[in-house]
Order: C-alpha cells, then sequence, then structure tokens
C-alpha cells in the first residue's frame, strides 16, 4: 500500500474574523476564507481544481460545495461537501490528500465557515443540539450536548480519580493562549476558581469547561509536494493522517473513557513514523475540556488515567511540556460548529511557518492536530511537519 | 410544551408497546444466545435475523450520569439526571434516574426501572436508586 506520508503540503492558509461577525452570513464567510487563503498562496481561483466544504447550519444548502463553487465561478472536476461532525476537517483534508495524490485534482480548497452566533436564534440552537442524540432511545430523555461529555467526564472521574481541577486547568491553558493571540474570541485570563466558580450546566461541566459559539471561516489551499515547491509559502507537509470511528451514539459507547483516537493516532504515527514525544506542540478537540484529557491519552501524551496529573504537573500552556491549543482552541478561539478544526489547522500551518507571532512555539517542527465528532465518535488524527520527510 | 418524543417504527413501536405494560423489552438472538439494545433488524454480533423480544429483569448499575442543570426545553425540568445504565443482560441504555436527590447519584450505584408517561400514547423507562440492593455499594 502506497503512503501518503509527505506527498501533499498546504501552500495557502487563512482565518475570517472570526467571535461576532454579523455582518456576514455563513456562505459569504466560506467565500471570504476561500478569498483570503488564494491571496496567501498567491494564486488565482482558476488555478483550483478541487473543492471541498461542509454544510452550514445556519444557512444549509443540499449541495453546499457546488453552490460555494458556483459563487465563486470556479468549476472544479473535484468537489464534494462532507458532514462527520467535528472529526469533518481531518477526514476531508485525508480524502483531499489522497485525490491529489491519484490525480482525481492538482489544488483543492478545503474551506468550513458557518454562523452559528448570528445566524441562528437561541431555539434554533437548542432544537440542533438536541438532535443529536439517538431519535428513538436518547433524544426523549432532553440530554443537551454538555450533557453527552459530562457522561464521559464522570466515567473517568470515577474511573482514575481526575476531578474538576483538571478539566479547569484545560480551560485555563487554552485561555491563556488565546491571550496570545489577537484573533481570539475571548483573550481575559481565568483561573481554575474561576472555572470552577462558573455556572454549572451538566455535572461536572462549568459553564467555562464549554466552548464558545462563534461565526467564523477558515480555508487551506492543499496541493502534492511536488507542486508546492512552486508556491511562496514555505509548504506545510502532511506526514500522517489517520481515522478511527467507534460509536455514534453515547449509549452505545464500548468503554467511555477510552475512544477511537487511539486507533486513528496510532494510524497517523505509524505514517509519519513519529511519536507523541516528536510532537513540539498539539491542538486537541476541546469542545469541552474532558475531551482534551481523554486524547491526551488515547493519543499517548500520557497513559490512559494519567490525563488530569499531565494537565497540571507536564502543563499544555504557554509554557507547558507540550502547548495545547496555541490559537486557544473551541474553548477561547472560537466554535462555529463543524468548522471548528479548521482554525487549530491553519493555525498549525502558521506555528509551522514560523509566523506565529507572540504565541510562536519556539523551532516548532512537528505538530499533532486531532478532531473528534459525534460524541467522541468520529476521530481523525494529523501529522504536520515544516520538513518533507 | 411536550417533552421530546420517540421518533415511530415498526421495532420502536414494539419496544414502546412494552413500556405501556410494565415491561423493558429486549431483543436476544436465537442463535448466539446475546441481548442487544437498541433494538435492530438483526443481531449485531453474528447478523442472525432470528430475534427474540425477551422482558429484562429492569435491574442494572449506573456506568456514569450528569446532572442537567440548564435544561433543554422548558419541557424539562432542571435539574434532572441523564444517565447511562448498564442492564444486568449486558447492554447500556441511556434513561433518567427519577425519585431522588441528584446530589446522592453515584456511578456504579444499582438501579430497578420505572416506567413513565412521555405523552399520552408512549411511556418510556426510567430508573430509580435500587434501594433493597444497597445504595453504597
Amino acid at each position: 500500500m502506497s503512503s501518503l506520508r509527505g506527498k501533499v503540503a498546504i501552500v495557502g492558509a487563512a482565518d475570517t474574523r472570526v467571535g461576532v461577525v454579523p455582518d456576514r452570513t455563513a456562505t459569504e464567510l466560506c467565500i471570504e476564507s476561500i478569498l483570503l487563503a488564494l491571496a496567501d498562496a498567491g494564486i488565482g481561483k482558476d488555478e483550483v481544481d478541487g473543492l471541498v466544504t461542509c454544510n452550514s447550519m445556519a444557512q444549509p444548502m443540499l449541495y453546499h460545495a457546488e453552490a460555494i463553487a458556483e459563487y465563486l465561478a470556479i468549476t472544479p472536476r473535484y468537489c464534494f461537501a462532507a458532514g462527520a461532525g467535528g472529526g469533518t476537517t481531518f477526514s476531508v483534508l485525508h480524502h483531499a490528500a489522497s485525490a491529489i495524490v491519484t490525480g482525481m485534482a492538482e489544488v483543492v480548497v478545503i474551506a468550513m465557515a458557518d454562523s452559528l452566533r448570528s445566524g441562528l436564534s437561541r431555539d434554533q440552537a437548542m432544537l440542533m443540539q438536541s438532535s443529536t442524540g439517538h431519535p428513538q432511545y436518547e433524544q426523549p430523555y432532553g440530554p443537551t450536548v454538555p450533557a453527552y461529555y459530562a457522561l464521559i467526564a464522570q466515567a473517568h472521574m470515577a474511573r482514575y480519580g481526575t476531578r474538576p481541577e483538571h478539566f479547569a486547568e484545560i480551560a485555563v491553558a487554552c485561555r491563556a493562549h488565546a491571550a496570545r493571540n489577537p484573533a481570539a474570541q475571548m483573550r481575559e485570563p481565568i483561573t481554575v476558581d474561576d472555572v470552577l466558580n462558573s455556572r454549572m450546566i451538566a455535572d461536572p461541566l462549568h459553564l467555562l469547561d464549554c466552548s464558545l459559539v462563534s461565526d467564523g471561516g477558515a480555508a487551506i489551499i492543499l496541493t502534492s509536494a511536488e507542486r508546492a515547491r512552486d508556491f511562496r509559502q514555505s509548504p506545510v507537509y502532511v506526514l500522517g493522517v489517520g481515522e478511527g470511528h467507534g460509536h455514534e451514539h453515547i449509549s452505545q459507547a464500548q468503554d467511555l473513557t477510552v475512544s477511537a483516537a487511539r486507533e486513528s493516532g496510532q494510524r497517523a504515527y505509524a505514517m509519519s513514523g513519529l511519536r507523541p514525544t516528536d510532537m513540539d506542540f498539539a491542538q486537541l478537540y476541546d469542545c469541552f475540556t474532558p475531551t482534551v484529557l481523554v486524547e491526551l491519552e488515547d493519543l499517548g501524551f500520557c497513559a490512559k488515567g494519567e490525563g488530569g496529573a499531565f494537565v497540571s504537573e507536564a502543563g499544555i500552556g504557554p509554557a507547558g511540556q507540550l502547548p495545547v491549543n496555541t490559537h486557544g482552541g473551541l474553548l477561547s478561539h472560537c466554535h462555529p460548529g463543524n468548522p471548528g478544526s479548521m482554525f487549530a489547522l491553519t493555525e498549525s500551518v502558521w506555528q509551522l511557518r514560523h509566523t506565529a507571532g507572540e504565541r510562536q512555539v519556539a523551532n516548532a517542527r512537528y505538530g499533532l492536530l486531532h478532531a473528534q465528532g459525534g460524541i467522541m465518535s468520529s476521530h481523525s488524527t494529523l501529522i504536520l511537519s515544516r520538513e518533507e520527510g | 410544551m411536550e417533552r421530546i418524543q420517540p421518533a415511530s417504527g415498526a421495532l420502536a413501536d414494539a419496544y414502546i408497546a412494552g413500556c405501556r405494560v410494565g415491561e423493558l423489552r429486549l431483543q436476544c438472538c436465537s442463535r448466539c444466545g446475546l441481548h442487544q439494545f437498541y433494538p435492530r433488524i438483526m443481531c449485531a454480533t453474528c447478523l442472525s435475523a432470528e430475534l427474540e423480544w425477551v422482558a429484562a429483569t429492569g435491574r442494572g448499575e449506573i456506568t456514569s450520569f450528569t446532572v442537567v442543570r440548564r435544561s433543554i426545553s422548558k419541557a424539562y425540568e432542571a435539574p434532572y439526571v441523564v444517565a447511562l445504565i448498564k442492564l444486568e443482560e449486558g447492554p447500556t441504555l441511556m434513561s433518567h434516574v427519577v425519585d431522588c436527590d441528584p446530589e446522592t447519584v453515584a456511578v456504579g450505584l444499582p438501579v430497578r426501572v420505572a416506567f413513565a408517561p412521555w405523552s399520552e400514547s408512549v411511556t418510556l423507562p426510567v430508573f430509580t436508586l435500587d434501594s433493597q440492593r444497597g445504595n453504597s455499594s
């Protein structure tokens, strides 16, 4: 089997304004992110022959990618919209990399945007939340999205002695990163006490354990490693990518404290030939703080059950052993729903170009990115580098 | 405002019919003998289509739970306990733990099924702490 290792590279990356952006629709944010990414890459729209998007919740369209292509007046030969929840971003990158290697397209734009903050009413947002569970056997019990993740947190606490303070440390670390990111939605530093004193949403998750609700979009441009040399930006190479798909509904999970991040991580590490200790930073999906803790364990940064000790002793903040979510993550940078991990991707590109400004991780060479969708259901892991191999 | 009703379907309707007569119904595979939940058109282990409805004992254990403090809609009065219950027969299901102080709910506690009306025509299983089997286990 041929490997994707080092075969494709990211040559353009851009975010729109994020947070509260009422002057743009979700479609316009998606288009704007593409225009910015094209400018970053230094190419025109007619060089694009592949386009992948994800649908918007605020402005859904039956054929989303085709509608975006039409808006841009381009006619790609490879075009689709994907949906795997929060895990969509890196799954899509996996597909697009394969499409480039097999000759389906040469220059692929991956663009995702939504306006959950300005484009949906509170009732619409709650309705969207309630549609997450199993329509017959979960939804009637009225679980909210935080409640699903609270089930994972409680199980981890009962089994491993993890404490609410450990989850709070994750929110504090993400905010400390965001404080160094002028683009982040929330930049005011917070303490563990601030998290623990914030309103309880679903035990043990407090308000500050929960990610933001945002508007925003981001896009990247992916091409072959060979073609990447012709672009003006230094390429960021894909060295490893892997996926793992467990359950969809949390009541069907084999184990609440172990996720398919384990398999997706192992697949990405195997492709890259790298190990957790090789990573200079990690961007881990943080819709709620417990996901980061479980991902740290499942991706091999610490042993199972030791996530709490890892965040409080090794540290994941700017001065920690492993900086996690250097842009501020979904907890503090922005979270417009399914596009959420796009911002972890663009941030990683800037970290590996060494252009991340005040929040630059010194000498960053390798970064690991992880996303999950559903309720710790669909997992995708990506390993990027500034070096081709 | 009405609580969220389960989506209809032949298998779901058979399950809900059980709830109406005070039975928590699981499917049991005639070939491999395993119980499964939720109901499917085949056994998810051996793919046999020979499945029988059986009444569960209704006893189980809380594998995880949360106290929802911010409810999903006005039809649900917070706080309410959403829990995952592992039944004696093996499968896990989501439900409510009712008739107790939410602060007393913990992972590992034994529970017993009860049935609660969800609408005029729908009854669903909920669980209560099983004091006979000890709340301190």
